[in-house]
């Protein structure tokens, strides 16, 4: 069973115009195995915090969000770049494309950036976006979820998701997350609370591992094969 | 004993707040000699401009460049003139950007390869030479005074080369 969604999801409308027609061409084992890009830019001390980016703290359920980042052969990925983005908790992004006639939080923008440590461990600080409309189908929302972008070791431990909150009743109407083939994969997205990472009278916690491509991981199924 | 993946969803329409950052086109700096740029436009399977998208290019050689696209689905990039790739199959690879996309409506991202007009190795490279004719010029950059440009189309007939990564 593949991991990933395939590229043509009609049920997400977006994927119909977007999702390539013809078959990836695949190149001799060994033709992508290189390092992952070196991110350009530091890493500031207090960008894993988006409670700290303003003035005043945002509205909302303070979270802290955090977990091991692996690789498939079962490697911790050390001291690499973790990039999160976010709807603010009345569910609006710091976007101009983001028509959803919800408020803007002038204390939260909803992006930050952390390194992992040498046991792959990541951390944020933030608060638990809201639910928005989409214009998908008829009273499409997406489930709350927060957006991660990794790089990994290797070219192609790439990886760009979304995770998504426990109980969360929107999950099995969302086109983009049941995209996912396999129930195991879909339960992969979901964070799990945390009585321990939860801090008395300050925030909920959250855990959330994610596991990237190694050395070892074969290449993407093409779903035309 | 491998792990199980996490699976991939998309990058969404709204990572302009996460993703860019100043200056993150320049896989290279621009007045750095040899600074080449790379515009393009991302279309869609009806050929319309996809104005959603992030786009990066890598290589070893010389960078990291990220950039979205505008409202006309246009990107561009500085970038340098890699040295030749790796050696697969014994011959050396042409020089080449990997550039992979990112947007709305992909739930996993797409890499192709930016190859360089005008070089006498094309002839001879390996991946080339694996595509039929009539598709390995979506991976050949077309150049028009000082700038390369190379388009990316999404689906369709004249839809760019991917490659299973």
């Amino acid at each position: 069973m593949a991991v990933d969604p395939p590229y043509l999801y009609p049920d997400y409308v977006g994927t119909r115009l977007r999702a390539p027609s013809k078959p990836q061409v695949r190149l001799p084992k060994g033709s992508f195995d290189f390092d992952a890009p070196a991110f350009p830019r530091k890493v500031g001390e207090l960008e894993h915090d988006l409670t700290r980016q303003h003035a005043g703290e945002p509205l909302g359920e303070r979270i802290i969000v955090t977990g091991r980042v692996m690789d498939s052969d079962g490697r911790p990925v050390k001291h690499a770049v973790v990039e999160l983005w976010q709807a603010n908790a009345a569910g609006r992004y710091l976007d101009d494309g983001d028509q959803h006639p919800a408020p803007l939080d002038p204390n939260f923008s909803g992006a930050g950036r952390c390194l992992t440590d040498q046991h792959g461990r990541y951390r944020f600080i933030t608060i638990k976006p809201g639910a928005y409309p989409w214009k998908n189908h008829l009273n499409a929302w997406r489930p709350a979820h927060i957006h991660f972008s990794l790089f990994g070791n290797y070219f192609r431990s790439r990886l760009v998701t979304q995770m998504y909150f426990p109980g969360d009743p929107l999950m099995p109407h969302d086109p983009i997350l049941q995209s996912v083939p396999d129930d195991k994969g879909r339960a992969r997205l979901v964070a799990r609370w945390d009585q321990e990472t939860t801090v008395p009278e300050w925030a909920l916690g959250y855990q959330w591992d994610i596991v990237l491509r190694g050395r070892e991981s074969t290449p993407f199924e093409d779903e035309h094969h | 004993m491998s792990e199980p993946l996490t699976p991939s969803q998309t990058v969404g329409p709204f990572f302009g707040v996460g993703l860019p950052y100043e200056g993150s086109e320049d896989a290279i700096p621009a007045e750095r000699p040899g600074a080449i740029r790379v515009e393009g436009q991302l279309t869609d399977g009806k050929g319309e401009a996809v104005p959603d998208a992030l786009l990066e290019v890598w290589e070893p050689t010389v960078g990291f460049g990220r950039c979205r696209t505008d409202s006309e689905g246009a990107f561009h990039f500085v970038v340098g003139r890699p040295q030749k790739g790796a050696a697969s199959n014994g011959v050396a690879d042409a020089p080449h950007l990997n550039v992979t996309v990112f947007a709305r409506g992909l739930l996993r991202h797409l890499v192709t390869r930016m190859y360089f007009p005008d070089e006498p190795a094309n002839d001879r490279d390996p991946v080339l030479q694996l595509i039929d004719a009539a598709r390995r010029q979506t991976l050949i950059a077309r150049r028009t005074g000082n700038v390369l440009h190379f388009d990316i189309r999404l689906q369709g007939d004249d839809e760019t080369v991917f490659f299973a990564v």
